[in-house]
């Protein structure tokens, strides 16, 4: 930001238009989405927002009906209903559903709605990525809904153990199914991810530092964290068992060198923090509920921020204690029951600073509260049941029976579905403009709390008293009938509730009254819009002085809606926000945001096409899906950037910045930054898998280990630096106003050159399908190759940008978010063909396994 | 109808039937809650403790929630700092300490295996069966003898997907994991049956994947595998099939 330049540049900020009406008119004709088909292009996160609340709302339907379809068979000892065919799809799609198509979505969607309100912008830092996200989410669930209802649904468990998911024990699609598609939905988990990290962190409110973060956003950004290295070694995973499944890499074949035990730690290396993904955007929105209630500012902020990222750094800590079981040494055990016992205290931490911020404040209670009420009920058993199960002992009696079952309810339901039922009325009246009658809300609760405890809490005893989880019957000697009953019927109630609980909704987003700003006499930013909200949020942006969660919205509203704060205006018909130093707050960038476009879905359909033909089996088809998935993503890069250079431009209040382009970090800059490591966790887990399988699998020494040529890898290790190199080199050219082409060709060269030796010594592995050491050099090798094919692209785009116009010494972003890829490509490529010469001697010195 | 409650007819079937209720709340043949060998049992004093601690955790902060709206001066006063230290640090640890201590001295203690002298039983894992394979070579199906108040190791392995062995009343389980064997001690006080199931989720057949356990005294125990009189008796005969 640079308050010296000349004020009469673009012409319309010196004097900014007074006329809010003026100003509305002017913004919504930008941002506004029109009707029609064009909704399909819609890229703002208002309304994609409220796509994912609504899509996660039905997955959450359809979740609880096939919970309901359980009940009914488990309803009595003898019950036919279904078979156990059926019935293993049953508590597969349940478990699916729920976890990957409601919860995460759901949060997702929170996150996209709230995100940018909260921290004082008009949108996330990458409007086309959320929609694209939206739609490898719909087409992802729309898939694995399509298997279910034609009756091929997954069948084996929601975490999917192998062998029995592998192809010997299921042979039909249905695996297939849950492995392409889950994945497929990830894509959007991994995309929200890097979005919600980019924009917590730079597209914020001028005077926003981080400490003045509202306290939501600062669980949402741990999330996201959390989210981009949790993901990574499930999809590692599920790679790894497609592959096994559709070319016979024996990954998880313990006659072959693999090891069933490798796919439950990556499972559960994304499975535990997965549990706190869900959890804590739930506990960011109680966070900011009860100071709203209380009247009183949350007690303990930084005590609850310190706990927030412990218990991320607990949660990759104790993935262990889903597999108790196993056989793992007692002591390895106790050192994840103790740190499994651990992640209590940041949980408590949280709960007793909201305990005294309502001592500290005067509590009023509302339909929020109350259901705040049920979260505490329920979560504080599901915690204690949680501590239970962290013990070794009592972990070997109750794991995989009904007991884990009540237990994994009580904190997902207490955790997750209470409190964002909470926000759903908290929010409800900024998302329609209405408040709430709340005549059936307090009848939906109570029916829906005591319902969920008439089927659970004494599930802890069906457990105890020796009811393992997915079985479809149990003999009548066990006497386990009425407990089961009780539970069947407590189902039915709690599905009562749930049914009034959406014509509550109904009613009020027909019949609510209207108001006119902040019902509840918030003091966070998202009330300082008028409701229901406008496309472009803020008619001009605040300066936060304050910490986030002790600002007067009502005053600011009228402020801001009068254009009197940045950006309080239109240019060039650019969809303007701000971006800011990442710790301070200062505004560094202006950041210019993509029209509404239908590439985002177009890049779905190809995505999804691309699926479609993995799933059929039709793997020549699938690669062209593939390569036309990339070359519509690099489409969306047509409409960015500029082709002349247009230095800081004024930003309203007497102050200026420079497009986005045109800066050191932008967002985008970031978001590879972040991509990187996300890719880098993945391939640890492959290093990871590498090892383990030489460590404890059975079945090794491999018969012919695949040694790499050292004289291709050799080449391949100087073309991979040469190409790093080159891409710097480049931009070093372009930074002194010289042509960075040369070496743009060099590095995209070099990386082909580099990919095609990877190629050549993956093609030289011998038969892979021999041993599981043999196959993880093959995608060892293929994936740094793939590593390095994505660098040439990327150095050959930079090439394009060039002869296009769009690079110049001040627009140098393309380059530098090319050079960031090919550093790390070439750091991870030496590192894969280390990893290659190690795996290859190790196998010749044996392995320990038996 | 007062008359025959009075009278006692109708009476006493009813305080036996709540009584009866109660006690069986916790009984039957897959209960872990009834233990009936050592490993099980102490587990089940490790879960009553945990379970009385639990609720008396879960009424403690349930007050001190209440204390917020109906005397919040009180937490008021005892300071809001001091309130997150004690509430979220200093109890759960004192707590967490002493059960993670005292599991790890029990899990020890009920996972001996491979020390003094125990009978090894093989139990191969298959869809949807169990074969239990004696010393001797003696062999039977979803059906495992065990000795009574000796220490029996059972060698646990599959041949096809994963499976759990789980003996509710004799003690917790244990995988069944192709390529990999695992081994649990097991020790049953009295003679009896005792139900088994498979745990782990195993394909279709998973639910009724069942075994039982018989107890036997030693002689009966030989008799049962074909330990007796090994001399005469074929060795891995068919008898139990």
């Amino acid at each position: 930001m640079s308050r010296e330049t000349p004020q009469d540049r673009q012409g319309a900020a010196a004097a900014p238009p007074v006329n809010p009406i003026r100003l509305h008119r002017e913004l919504a004709a930008l941002w506004d989405t029109p009707a029609g088909w064009q909704q399909l292009g819609a890229v703002n996160h208002t309304i994609l927002g409220k796509r994912f609340i609504l899509a996660a709302f039905f997955f959450f339907g359809v979740g609880g009906l096939l919970a309901m379809l359980i009940r009914v068979q488990l309803a009595t000892s003898g019950t036919a209903f279904v078979g156990p065919e059926i019935y293993g799809q049953l508590f597969t799609m349940h478990g699916t559903v729920m976890m990957f198509l409601f919860a995460i979505p759901m949060f997702e969607g929170f996150a996209i709605y709230l995100l940018p309100k909260l921290l004082g912008a008009r949108d996330l830092a990458f409007p086309r990525l959320t929609a694209y996200g939206f739609w490898c989410y719909i087409f992802g669930a729309s898939i694995l809904l399509c298997a279910m209802i034609a009756g091929v649904a997954p069948d084996s468990g929601w975490f999917m153990y192998t062998p029995l998911s592998s192809s010997t024990y299921t042979p039909g699609i249905n695996a297939d199914v849950w492995l392409l598609g889950i994945t497929f939905v990830e894509i959007s988990a991994l995309s929200a991810a890097v979005e919600i990290t980019v924009s917590v962190l730079k597209v914020r409110a001028p005077g926003m530092s981080l400490a003045r973060m509202p306290i939501m956003a600062w669980y949402l950004l741990i999330t996201a964290l959390m989210m981009l290295f949790g993901f990574p070694p499930l999809i590692l995973g599920s790679i790894l068992l497609e592959l096994e499944r559709a070319a016979d890499l024996p990954f998880f074949d313990p006659t072959r060198g693999g090891d069933s035990l490798l796919w439950q730690h990556l499972f559960w290396l994304f499975g535990h923090p997965e549990v706190y993904i869900i959890f804590l955007p739930a506990a960011g929105a109680i966070s900011m509920m009860i100071p709203t209630f209380a009247r009183h500012e949350l007690v303990g902020y930084r005590a609850v921020i310190v706990a927030v990222i412990a218990m991320a750094f607990l949660s990759f800590g104790l993935w262990v204690h889903h597999m108790f079981t196993v056989g793992i040494p007692h002591l390895a055990l106790a050192f994840f029951s103790a740190a499994s016992g651990l992640v209590a205290i940041p949980t408590a931490v949280q709960i007793f600073a909201w305990i005294a911020t309502l001592a500290a404040g005067r509590p009023r209670f509302d339909v929020p509260m109350l259901y705040l009420g049920g979260f505490f009920f329920i979560f504080v058993v599901g915690g204690l049941t949680g501590v239970m199960l962290a013990m070794v002992p009592f972990n070997w009696q109750a794991h995989d029976t009904h007991f884990v079952v009540a237990h994994l309810h009580y904190v997902l339901v207490g955790g997750f579905v209470f409190p964002m039922m909470a926000a759903t009325y908290y929010w409800l009246p900024h998302f329609t403009g209405r408040l709430a009658e709340h005549r059936v809300s307090k009848p939906a609760f109570w029916l829906i709390f005591l319902g969920f405890n008439l089927t659970f809490f004494h599930m802890h005893l069906t457990g105890l008293r020796g009811m393992p989880r997915r079985i479809d019957t149990y003999p009548v000697e066990a006497r386990l009938d009425w407990l089961n009953l009780l539970s069947s019927v407590g189902s039915f109630v709690m599905t009562i509730g749930f049914a009034l609980f959406v014509v509550d909704l109904v009613v009020h987003m027909r019949f609510g009254r209207r108001f006119r700003r902040n019902p509840w006499a918030a003091r966070t930013l998202e009330w300082a819009m008028p409701t229901p909200t406008t496309s472009y949020a803020f008619a001009s942006l605040p300066h936060i002085e304050e910490r986030g969660d002790r600002l007067a919205p009502d005053a600011e509203g009228a402020r801001l809606a009068a254009g009197r704060g940045y950006l309080g205006f239109t240019r060039n018909g650019w969809m303007e926000t701000l971006g800011v130093d990442m710790v301070g707050g200062r505004p560094d960038q202006l950041i210019v945001l993509p029209r509404q476009t239908f590439l985002p879905l177009w890049s779905g359909l190809l995505t999804a096409a691309m699926v479609l033909c993995l799933l059929a089996k039709i793997y020549w088809l699938a690669l062209f899906a593939f390569l036309a998935v990339v070359v519509s993503l690099l489409a969306w890069t047509g409409a960015t950037g500029a082709r002349q250079d247009m230095g800081a431009l004024p930003i309203g209040n007497g102050a200026s910045a420079r497009p986005h382009w045109e800066t050191e970090a932008p967002p985008s800059w970031w978001a590879m930054v972040m991509t990187c490591a996300a890719e880098a966790t993945l391939f640890s887990s492959l290093l990871f898998g590498g090892l383990f399988l030489w460590l404890v699998a059975p079945q090794w020494p491999p018969a012919r280990p695949a040694l790499p040529d050292p004289l291709l890898a050799g080449a391949c290790a100087v073309l991979l630096v040469l190409a790093a190199f080159a891409g710097r080199g480049g931009l070093a050219a372009l930074l002194q106003q010289r042509s960075p082409a040369l070496r743009l060709g060099v590095c995209a060269g070099a990386h082909g050159g580099a990919a095609l030796l990877f190629a050549l010594m993956a093609a030289s592995v011998p038969v892979p399908t021999a041993h599981a050491h043999n196959a993880t050099a093959l995608v060892l090798l293929s994936l740094c190759g793939l590593r390095a094919g994505f660098g040439a692209l990327l150095a050959a785009y930079g090439l394009w940008r060039w002869h296009a116009g769009f690079l110049s010494a001040a627009r140098s972003l393309d380059l530098r978010i090319g050079r960031v890829w090919h550093d790390y490509a070439a750091a991870t490529g030496l590192i894969g063909i280390s990893a290659a010469f190690v795996f290859a001697w190790l196998a010749t010195t044996g392995g320990t396994g038996s | 109808m007062r008359e025959r409650f009075r009278s006692g007819v109708l009476f006493r079937p009813i305080c036996l039937l709540a009584g009866g209720l109660l006690l069986s709340a916790c009984t039957g043949p897959l209960s872990a809650l009834q233990p009936e060998g050592p490993a099980a049992r102490g587990t089940g004093t490790l879960w009553w403790i945990m379970l009385f601690a639990g609720t008396a955790i879960f009424l403690a902060v349930a007050a001190v929630l209440m204390l917020a709206f109906v005397r919040p001066a009180w937490l008021r006063r005892f300071g809001e700092t001091r309130l997150i230290l004690w509430g979220g640090l200093v109890v759960p640890l004192v707590i967490l300490s002493g059960l993670v201590t005292a599991a790890l001295a029990l899990g020890e203690r009920v996972l001996v295996v491979g020390q003094g002298e125990a009978l090894r039983i093989e139990a191969m894992a298959r869809q949807w069966t169990w074969r239990f394979r004696y010393p001797g070579g003696y062999e039977t199906d979803d059906l495992l003898h065990l000795p009574v108040g000796r220490d029996v190791d059972i060698v646990l392995t599959s041949a096809d997907v994963i499976h759990s062995f789980w003996v509710p009343r004799l003690g917790g389980k244990l995988d069944a994991i192709p390529g990999h064997v695992n081994v649990i001690r097991l020790r049953a006080d009295r003679p009896g049956t005792y139900g088994g199931v498979c745990a782990e989720y195993c394909g279709i057949g998973h639910a009724p994947m069942r075994f039982s356990v018989e107890a036997h005294e030693e002689d009966a125990f030989a008799q049962a595998v074909g330990l007796a009189a090994a001399s005469d008796t074929a060795v891995g005969g068919e008898g139990a099939r």
